[in-house]
C-alpha cells in the first residue's frame, strides 16, 4: 500500500496548479464605466485649464528674418548673397514686446525644414572622438567630413558639427545693449561626460566648403556650448535651439532692436530662420496643444459619462441576466 | 493501421533476407545487416553545432531573422549596429540549442546504458556474455526468465519441453497480460548446436502483429509466423530460459521502427493566423513601398541641392581627398531600393516572429495545467492526463465532432459474465455487489443443475456448455507466487490462479466457468487440464481453429479420456446459428435461444453462442489429414485452415448462449449529454454488432427512445442508395430527433462509391450517428468524410489498436490508457484515463486554451504593429530616411524584453470563467467553434485600433513638443516608455483574472522598461546619454504620456463598454452571473452573520 502511494502519479494539490489562486476578477459594470469616464473628465479638465493658463502666461516674440534680411538686389537669388563673403550680412530687426516679460527670458533660434533627424545627418558624428583626445582617429561615421585633404583627422568630425549654426544676435533696447548670457545653455550631462574637457577643435572648417560656424581652438569642446546644443540633434524638422538667456525683465510695449548677422545658409533648401524670445513656465514654452487636448479629452469623457448614465437609465440590463444568453434569446421554433 | 499482408514479400526471394542459424559470418557475408547498436540521439559532439543549426533553420521564422540580420550588415543599409541586429537571432538560437543539447545528452546516456547491457550468446559451443551492441544477426542468443530481449529473434528452444515461452509485451504495446510464443517442434526436438539451417524472412517492417518467414532445416521447409518470434523490448516470463536466432537487430527491430514520432499537427488557429500573417506582410510591404516612393520623390525634388545641403551632403567636395566623389550615394533608383530594404529592417517586427516562440512557451504552460489537473487523474490506472503533442492545445476549444470508439472507451472493457442460456433456459448471475472481492457470482439454479449426475440431455448440455467455456479459448492459467507447487495443493490455492489471455471476453468466460467449478489449471499446446468439481480431467487438444473475422467463431477439437472426440465451438450468433444441425430439437432450442439472445443484446450484453459436435473416427481422420496439410502449408495457409475448420464446423448441436456485460465507464452518459449540449456531435464507431451498439448507445443516453432511428444496413450499392435516399426524403426538415445507424457493410459500398455526399448530408442532419461493425480503416474514412467536407474540427477518441488510424486522421486524437494496450496512446495527441475526462478537457481546458491563445495572437499582432506604425509616422517626418528616434537597443528589447513576459503570463494564467460555470453551461463552449476569440473581423478591428493608437502615440508628442527644443533621443525615450505603458495597459484592460503573477509581470514590465532606459541613458558612449534625467524633469513629458494613453485607449474603451452594454456575449453574461453571485453570496452571508450577532 505504501508502495502504491509512493508511485502514485496523482497531481499534488496546490492553488497554483489547479488554477485557483486568489484573484481579482474585474467586470466592466456600468458603474465602472461611468466612474472611469467621470474620473478622467474630472482630472483632465482642470489639468487642461491649468496647462492652458500656463501656456497663456508665456510671452513669446517670434520674428522670421531669413527672407527679410536679404537685400533687395539679391531678391531672386538669396544664395549668391549668403555665399558671398564680401557682402555685409548684418541686418537690423525691430521687435515689440507685447507684454511684460520676466527674467529669465530665453533666446532661441528656430529653423524650419531642416532635417536634423535625417539618417545621414544623425549618424554623422563620432561620440568617442568627442570624449577622448586619443580617439581622434575614430571617424568612420563621419564621411565626408572625416579627414582634411592632408589626412589630418577633423575634430569634431561629421556633418553635424560641420553644419554648426552661425547666425548671431545682438539685442538692444533704447540704445542700451541687452546682455545675452551664453553660459549654461547646454545640458550639464553633455558638458560633463559627452564632450571632453581636454578635446580641442582641430582642422575644423578647413575644407573647401564651410558648413557653418568655426570653433575657437583654444577652448575645449566641453565648453563650446553652442556646439553641444547643436549636436543634440532635433527630433523634428521644425525646431528651436537655445541661443542664450536674458537676465533682465523686458517691459510691455518696449521696442527691441535685434542686430542679426545672417550667415547661415538655409536658402539652399528653403529652410526658414526665426529669432525667438520667450519666457517659460512649468509647462515650457508657449504651447496650447496640451491644454486644449486635455480639456477636449476630459470633456469627451464627461459627455460619454452622461450618455452612459442616460443609457443605463433608459436601457438597463441586469448584469448576469441569463435571459440575454444567446440560446435563451433565440425564438423557440 | 498498416496491416499489410506481407506474405507476398516472401514470394520474391530477392526481397527477403537470409539468415544462417548460428553462423553470423555467413549471414553478414554478402550484405552486412545492421548491428544491434541503437542510437536514438541526434547529435555527436562534432556535428552538434552544424546539425543543430541546420535543423533550427528549417523554421521559416529563423530564415527571416537571418535575412534581416544579413541585410543589416550591408553598409548602405546598416540601420542598427551589427551586434544589436544579431541579438534576437542569437538569443533564440542559443536558447534552443541549449535545450536540444540537454535533451540529446540524456538520449546519449540512455543509449549507452541500453547498448552496454549484457546477454548470453553462443560462441564456439558455449554461451558467453556479450554486450548488446555487439550482437549480430544470425547469432544464437539465450535469455533467462525476467530478462529483456535484446533483438528480434526466432524462437528455437525453450525450457519447456513442448516449446512454449511466455512473454510480456508491455514495453511494446502496453498490454500487461502474458502472450504465448512457440518454438517449432522441429527445432525444439533437436539438440542444441547441431542445428544448421537457413531462415528466410521478410525485410524489417513496423508491423508488430505479423511476421512471415520460413526455415530450411536439413532439407525440410518449416513455416514461421508471428507466434514463433520474440521481439526486442519484451520480457521473458514464467519460462526458465529461451534460445533463439537473431533475425533483426538494432535499428531494424520492430520496437525501434515503431518508435518513430507521429507527424506533428498544426492547430486551426495557427493556420488561420497564417492568413493574417500574410496581411501583415502586405502591410509591411505597403509601408516600405511608401517610404521608398517618398524617398524617390524627395530625392527627385532635391536633386540639385543634395550635394551640399548640410543634412545630406552627397559628395566629397572639390578640395577633399576624393574630389567630387559621391559619398554613399548610388543614384536615385538604387537609393529608392535601399530605402525600401532599410525600411524592411526597421519595420521587421511587423511580422511577429517572436509570436511562434511565445506560443510554444504558452502551450507548454497550458499543458502543465492540463497535466496537473487533479480532476483528470485516474486513480484506477494511476495515470495523469498526458500531452503528447504540444501544438494543438487550442484546438480543444473548437471541437465540433467527437468520434468515439465504444469498447474500452465508453465502456470499461472489463467483461463480466452476466447471463447464460443453457438448453433453452435462461439463467442470471446477480450483479456483483461486493466490489472488494470481484469474483463472479453464480446462479443457484444453474449450480444446482451442475451438481446432479451426468444424466439427461439438459445435464449433458450444461456439462458441455461449461467444458466449451473453459476449453475453447487461448487463455493461460498463471499461478501467482503464493502457490509454490502446482501439484496437489491446487484446491487450496484456487484464488491464486490468474487467467491471462488476449481477449477480455475469454477471460470473463473462463472465470465464469471457474466459478461454476470448471477450473482450468493447465494448458500446453497438446492438452488442457481441468478440475471439474474436484475431479481432474485431462483433455487432449487435437487441434485449434483460432478466431478469425471471416468465420467469426473459434473451435477446438478435443479427445476425452474415454477416447470420445468432440468439436467445441463458440462464436457470434449469426455465424453459428446458420451451421446448426437441422432437426426439430435443435430448431426449437434455436428459437428459444434466439429470443434470449435478442433479450441480452437489448440489455447491452455481448453475446456468444456455444455449440458442440461429436466426431466420428472417419471424420476425425479426414480432418487430421486436412489439418496437418493446412498447418504446414506455405501458400494460402489461412485459406486452407479456414476450409479445414468449415469441414468440421457444421451440423452442430446448440448448447446455449452467454451474455457478457461490458460495463459503461463512470460518468459516460453525463459526459455525452454535456458534450451534446455544448453543440458537439458525438458519433460512435464500433466493431460491435448493431443490437449491442444500439443498446449501449441507449444506456449512455446517446440515443433516446423518442428518436427516429434510421437504419442503413444494405448489402449492395443500390440497396444502400435506396435506403439513404428514402431516409433523406422521409425525414427532410425534421432533423431534431434523428439517429442514423449504419453498419460496416453498407459503409463499404457508400465510402467507396459516389454515395459519400448522400451519407454526409444525412449524417450531418442527424443528431446521432452510430456506426457498427466498422473496420479500423473505415473509422478513419468516416473521420475523413467530415474533415473533407466541412471546416469543423474533429476529435477522435479510442483505446485500441483499431482506433489508431482514426486518431491519426482526426484533427485531435485522444488515446485512452485502458485495457487494450498502448497503441492508441502512442498515436494520440493527448491521452487520459477515462472517457469522462473529455468533458473537462474540452469544456474547461479547451475553452481556456482557445480563449487565451486567440487573444494572445491578436494582442501580439497589435503589440508589434503599433510599434511599427509609430516608427512609420516618424519616418514620414524625417525625409523618408528610415531614422528611428528610439535607440537601437530599445528597438530590439521592445519585443524581447519590454513586452514579452506579460503576454506569456496572461496566455497561461488568464481565465474568463471558472470551471464550475463552464461545466454548468456547456453551451458556452460554442463560442470556441464560432471562432469568437479569433477571426478576421477581430483582426481588422484590431488593425484599425492599432492605427489609431499609433497615431495617438506619434501625434501627441509631435504637437506637444512642436517648436520646442526637444532632441531626437528625448523624443525616442518618450516614445519607448509610452508605447510600453500603452500596450501593457491595453493588455491590462483585457485581463479577466488578476493574480499576483499578472500584477508582477505587467507592472514589472513597465518598471523594467524604465530601468533599461535609465541604464541605457547612463552609458556615456551612447548618443542618448543623460536623456531620461533631463526629460523626467519636464512636466510636459509626463502630461504627454498620460494624454497618449488616454487618447489611444479611449475609442477602444468606449466600444468595449458599448458592446458590453448592448450586445453582451454569452461568456460575458456568464461571467457577470458568476462574479456577482459570488459577491452577493459574500454580502449575504455577512449580513446573516451580523444579524445573528
Amino acid at each position: 500500500m505504501d508502495d502504491k502511494k509512493k508511485n502514485s502519479k496523482k497531481p499534488k494539490y496546490s492553488q497554483f496548479s489547479q488554477q485557483e489562486l486568489p484573484a481579482w476578477k474585474p467586470i466592466l459594470t456600468p458603474g465602472w464605466v461611468i466612474a472611469t469616464f467621470i474620473t478622467i473628465g474630472a482630472l483632465f479638465i482642470p489639468i487642461g485649464l491649468i496647462a492652458l493658463a500656463a501656456s497663456d502666461s508665456v510671452v513669446e516674440i517670434v520674428d522670421r528674418y531669413d527672407d527679410q534680411c536679404v537685400p533687395d538686389d539679391y531678391g531672386q537669388n538669396p544664395e549668391s548673397y549668403i555665399q558671398n563673403p564680401n557682402v555685409k550680412k548684418t541686418c537690423t530687426r525691430t521687435l515689440k514686446v507685447p507684454k511684460k516679460m520676466v527674467a529669465p527670458i530665453f533666446v532661441y533660434y528656430q529653423l524650419e525644414n531642416f532635417y536634423q533627424n535625417h539618417r545621414r545627418f544623425v549618424k554623422s558624428k563620432s561620440d568617442k572622438q568627442l570624449r577622448d583626445p586619443d580617439d581622434e582617429d575614430d571617424t568612420h561615421n563621419c564621411f565626408p567630413e572625416d579627414y582634411t585633404a592632408d589626412d589630418e583627422p577633423i575634430v569634431p568630425c561629421g556633418l553635424i558639427a560641420w553644419s554648426l549654426f552661425n547666425d548671431t544676435y545682438k539685442l538692444s533696447s533704447r540704445g542700451k545693449a541687452i546682455d545675452i548670457d551664453k553660459k549654461g545653455i547646454a545640458w550639464k550631462s553633455d558638458m560633463e561626460a559627452k564632450f571632453g574637457s581636454n578635446v580641442y577643435p582641430k582642422n575644423f572648417q578647413k575644407g573647401g566648403l564651410i558648413g557653418g560656424a568655426k570653433l575657437n581652438e583654444k577652448i575645449p569642446l566641453s565648453e563650446q556650448e553652442d556646439l553641444i546644443v547643436w549636436m543634440r540633434t532635433a527630433a523634428l524638422p521644425k525646431f528651436r535651439k537655445l541661443y542664450g538667456k536674458i537676465n533682465t525683465d523686458l517691459d510691455a510695449h518696449e521696442t527691441i532692436t535685434a542686430e542679426v548677422e545672417n550667415n547661415y545658409n538655409t536658402y539652399k533648401f528653403g529652410g526658414r530662420k526665426k529669432l525667438v524670445l520667450s519666457t517659460t513656465t512649468w509647462i515650457g514654452g508657449k504651447n496650447d496643444f496640451l491644454g486644449f487636448a486635455y480639456i477636449a479629452v476630459g470633456g469627451l469623457c464627461l459627455f460619454m459619462a452622461i450618455n452612459f448614465i442616460l443609457l443605463y437609465i433608459f436601457r438597463p440590463r441586469r448584469l448576469g441576466d441569463p435571459s440575454y444568453l444567446s440560446w435563451n434569446r433565440q425564438p423557440i421554433a | 493501421m498498416q496491416l499489410d499482408n506481407n506474405t507476398n514479400n516472401l514470394a520474391h526471394d530477392d526481397n527477403s533476407r537470409l539468415i544462417y542459424i548460428g553462423n553470423p559470418q555467413r549471414t553478414n557475408e554478402e550484405y552486412e545487416f545492421t548491428g544491434n547498436k541503437i542510437t536514438t540521439s541526434k547529435y555527436t559532439l562534432i556535428n552538434f553545432l552544424p546539425k543543430n543549426l541546420f535543423i533550427q533553420f528549417h523554421r521559416v521564422a529563423y530564415i527571416y531573422f537571418l535575412a534581416i540580420a544579413a541585410l543589416n550588415q550591408l553598409p548602405p543599409l546598416a540601420v542598427f549596429g551589427r551586434t544589436v541586429s544579431l541579438f534576437p537571432l542569437l538569443f533564440v538560437l542559443t536558447v534552443t540549442a541549449i535545450k536540444d543539447g540537454y535533451e540529446d545528452w540524456r538520449r546519449h546516456r540512455s543509449d549507452r546504458n541500453e547498448n552496454n547491457k549484457e546477454t548470453l550468446v553462443l560462441e564456439s559451443g558455449n554461451f558467453q556474455l556479450k554486450r548488446w551492441k555487439d550482437i549480430k544477426v544470425g547469432e544464437v542468443v539465450k535469455i533467462k526468465a525476467d530478462e529483456t530481449i535484446p533483438c528480434d529473434m526466432v524462437l528455437m528452444w525453450t525450457s519447456d519441453p513442448s516449446g512454449i515461452a511466455y512473454i510480456q509485451t508491455m514495453n511494446l504495446d502496453g498490454e500487461s497480460n502474458l502472450k504465448t510464443r512457440y518454438s517449432r517442434q522441429e527445432t525444439s526436438l533437436m539438440p542444441l548446436g547441431s542445428v544448421s539451417g537457413v531462415i528466410r524472412c521478410e525485410q524489417p517492417n513496423r508491423n508488430i502483429y505479423e511476421f512471415t518467414a520460413n526455415m530450411e532445416l536439413n532439407g525440410h521447409k518449416v513455416s514461421l509466423s508471428q507466434s514463433n518470434i520474440i521481439l526486442r523490448g519484451c520480457q521473458v516470463k514464467n519460462t526458465e530460459w529461451v534460445i533463439g536466432v537473431v533475425v533483426y537487430a538494432g535499428q531494424e527491430t520492430k520496437a525501434m521502427l515503431n518508435s518513430a514520432v507521429s507527424p506533428s499537427k498544426r492547430s486551426r488557429l495557427e493556420q488561420a493566423m497564417n492568413t493574417e500573417t500574410i496581411w501583415l506582410s502586405v502591410f509591411l510591404f505597403v509601408l516600405c513601398l511608401v517610404v521608398a516612393i517618398g524617398m524617390c520623390l524627395w530625392l527627385m525634388n532635391h536633386q540639385k541641392e543634395i550635394d551640399t545641403i548640410p543634412y545630406y551632403r552627397k559628395s566629397y567636395l572639390i578640395k577633399g581627398k576624393f574630389p567630387g566623389k559621391p559619398y554613399k550615394y548610388y543614384g536615385i533608383p538604387m537609393e529608392t531600393f535601399f530605402a525600401f530594404l532599410s525600411s524592411v529592417i526597421v519595420f521587421q517586427i511587423m511580422i511577429p516572429i517572436s509570436l511562434y516562440i511565445t506560443m510554444e512557451l504558452v502551450r507548454l504552460g497550458q499543458s502543465y495545467f492540463m497535466i496537473e489537473d487533479k480532476h483528470m487523474y485516474d486513480s484506477s490506472t494511476n495515470s495523469r492526463f498526458q500531452c503528447r503533442s504540444l501544438n494543438i492545445n487550442e484546438d480543444l476549444g473548437q471541437i465540433r465532432y467527437v468520434f468515439s470508439d465504444k469498447t474500452g472507451t465508453l465502456t470499461e472493457n472489463k467483461m463480466e459474465f452476466r447471463k447464460a442460456s443453457v438448453f433453452g433456459k435462461n439463467y442470471c448471475n446477480p450483479p456483483i455487489l461486493d466490489k472488494e472481492n470481484p469474483d463472479v457470482t453464480v446462479d443457484s439454479d444453474l449450480m444446482g443443475l451442475l451438481h446432479k449426475g451426468l444424466n439427461g440431455n439438459e445435464r449433458i448440455c450444461a456439462h458441455e456448455f461449461f467444458l466449451t467455456l473453459s476449453a475453447c479459448n487461448t487463455v493461460i492459467p498463471i499461478f501467482n507466487k503464493k502457490s509454490s507447487s502446482i501439484g496437489d495443493e491446487i484446491q487450496e490455492d484456487l484464488e491464486a490462479i490468474e487467467y491471462q489471455g488476449e481477449s477480455p471476453d475469454e477471460q470473463a468466460l473462463v472465470n465464469a466457468a471457474c466459478a461454476y467449478k470448471y477450473i482450468l489449471f493447465e494448458r500446453t499446446s497438446g492438452h488442457i487440464a481441468l478440475d471439474v468439481n474436484g475431479e481432474k480431467l485431462r483433455l487432449d487438444v487435437l487441434g485449434l481453429h483460432e478466431f478469425d473475422s471471416v468465420r467469426k467463431r473459434m473451435s477446438v477439437v478435443i479427445r476425452f479420456p474415454n477416447n470420445e472426440v468432440k468439436v467445441l465451438v463458440k462464436g457470434a450468433d449469426s455465424s453459428i446459428l446458420s451451421i446448426l444441425k437441422d432437426d426439430s430439437d435443435n430448431n426449437d432450442l434455436s428459437i428459444v435461444t434466439q429470443n434470449h439472445l435478442n433479450e441480452y443484446s437489448s440489455e447491452g450484453l455481448r453475446t456468444l453462442v456455444l455449440a458442440s459436435k461429436d466426431l466420428t473416427n472417419e471424420e476425425l481422420e479426414k480432418w487430421q489429414l486436412m489439418y496437418e496439410d493446412a498447418t504446414t502449408s506455405l501458400v494460402d495457409r489461412s485459406l486452407k485452415l479456414r476450409q479445414t475448420a468449415s469441414f468440421i464446423e457444421c451440423d452442430l448441436r446448440l448448447l446455449g448462449a452467454t451474455g457478457i456485460e461490458d460495463k459503461l465507464q463512470e460518468g459516460v452518459p453525463e459526459t455525452i449529454e454535456c458534450l451534446r449540449e455544448a453543440g458537439i456531435k458525438v458519433w460512435v464507431l464500433t466493431g460491435d454488432k448493431q443490437e449491442t451498439a444500439i443498446s449501449i448507445a441507449l444506456s449512455c443516453k446517446l440515443l433516446t427512445t423518442d428518436m427516429h432511428q434510421i437504419v442503413v444496413n444494405g448489402s449492395s450499392e443500390s440497396e444502400c442508395r435506396k435506403l439513404l435516399l428514402d431516409a433523406k426524403a422521409r425525414y427532410e426538415g425534421e432533423s431534431d430527433d434523428m439517429a442514423l445507424i449504419i453498419d460496416g457493410n453498407s459503409l463499404v459500398y457508400i465510402l467507396e462509391r459516389e454515395l459519400e455526399s448522400e451519407l454526409f448530408d444525412l449524417a450531418t442532419s442527424c443528431r446521432v450517428v452510430l456506426c457498427c461493425r466498422v473496420a479500423p480503416l473505415q473509422k478513419a474514412g468516416i473521420v475523413d468524410l467530415i474533415k473533407k467536407r466541412t471546416d469543423d474540427m474533429t476529435l477522435a477518441i479510442g483505446d485500441g489498436a483499431n482506433d489508431v488510424s482514426m486518431i491519426q486522421m482526426a484533427d485531435v486524437g485522444i488515446g485512452i490508457c485502458g485495457q487494450e494496450g498502448r497503441q492508441a496512446v502512442m498515436a494520440s495527441d493527448f491521452a487520459m484515463g477515462q472517457f469522462k475526462f473529455l468533458k473537462r478537457l474540452l469544456l474547461v481546458h479547451g475553452h481556456w486554451n482557445y480563449q487565451r491563445m486567440g487573444y494572445l495572437v491578436l494582442y501580439n499582432f497589435y503589440r508589434n504593429a503599433v510599434f511599427v506604425f509609430m516608427l512609420f509616422w516618424y519616418i514620414l517626418c524625417a525625409a523618408f530616411s528610415t531614422t528611428s528616434a528610439l535607440t537601437d537597443w530599445s528597438s530590439v528589447f521592445y519585443s524581447v524584453i519590454y513586452t514579452s513576459v506579460p503576454t506569456i503570463v496572461v496566455g497561461i494564467l488568464d481565465k474568463d470563467l471558472s470551471h464550475k460555470t463552464l461545466l454548468q453551461y456547456p453551451k458556452l463552449y460554442e463560442s470556441g467553434y464560432r471562432q469568437e476569440s479569433y477571426n478576421s473581423f477581430l483582426f481588422w478591428m484590431m488593425m484599425c485600433d492599432t492605427i489609431w493608437q499609433s497615431l495617438a502615440l506619434f501625434c501627441v508628442p509631435k504637437f506637444a513638443f512642436s517648436q520646442s527644443t526637444i532632441d531626437i533621443w528625448s523624443m525616442g525615450s518618450l516614445w519607448t516608455v509610452s508605447v510600453v505603458i500603452l500596450v501593457n495597459i491595453h493588455l491590462a484592460m483585457d485581463i479577466q483574472r488578476w493574480v499576483v503573477y499578472t500584477h508582477v509581470s505587467i507592472w514589472g514590465s513597465v518598471v523594467m522598461t524604465y530601468a533599461c532606459v535609465v541604464v541605457l541613458d547612463s552609458i556615456p558612449v551612447f548618443p542618448n546619454y543623460g536623456t531620461i534625467y533631463e526629460l523626467a524633469k519636464q512636466p510636459t513629458y509626463w502630461l504627454s504620456i498620460w494624454l497618449i494613453i488616454v487618447v489611444a485607449l479611449l475609442p477602444r474603451f468606449i466600444i468595449k463598454a458599448m458592446h458590453r452594454m448592448f450586445r453582451p456575449s454569452d461568456i460575458q453574461i456568464a461571467r457577470e452571473a458568476e462574479i456577482l453571485r459570488k459577491r452577493r453570496f459574500f454580502y449575504g452571508s455577512s449580513t446573516v452573520r451580523r444579524s445573528s450577532e
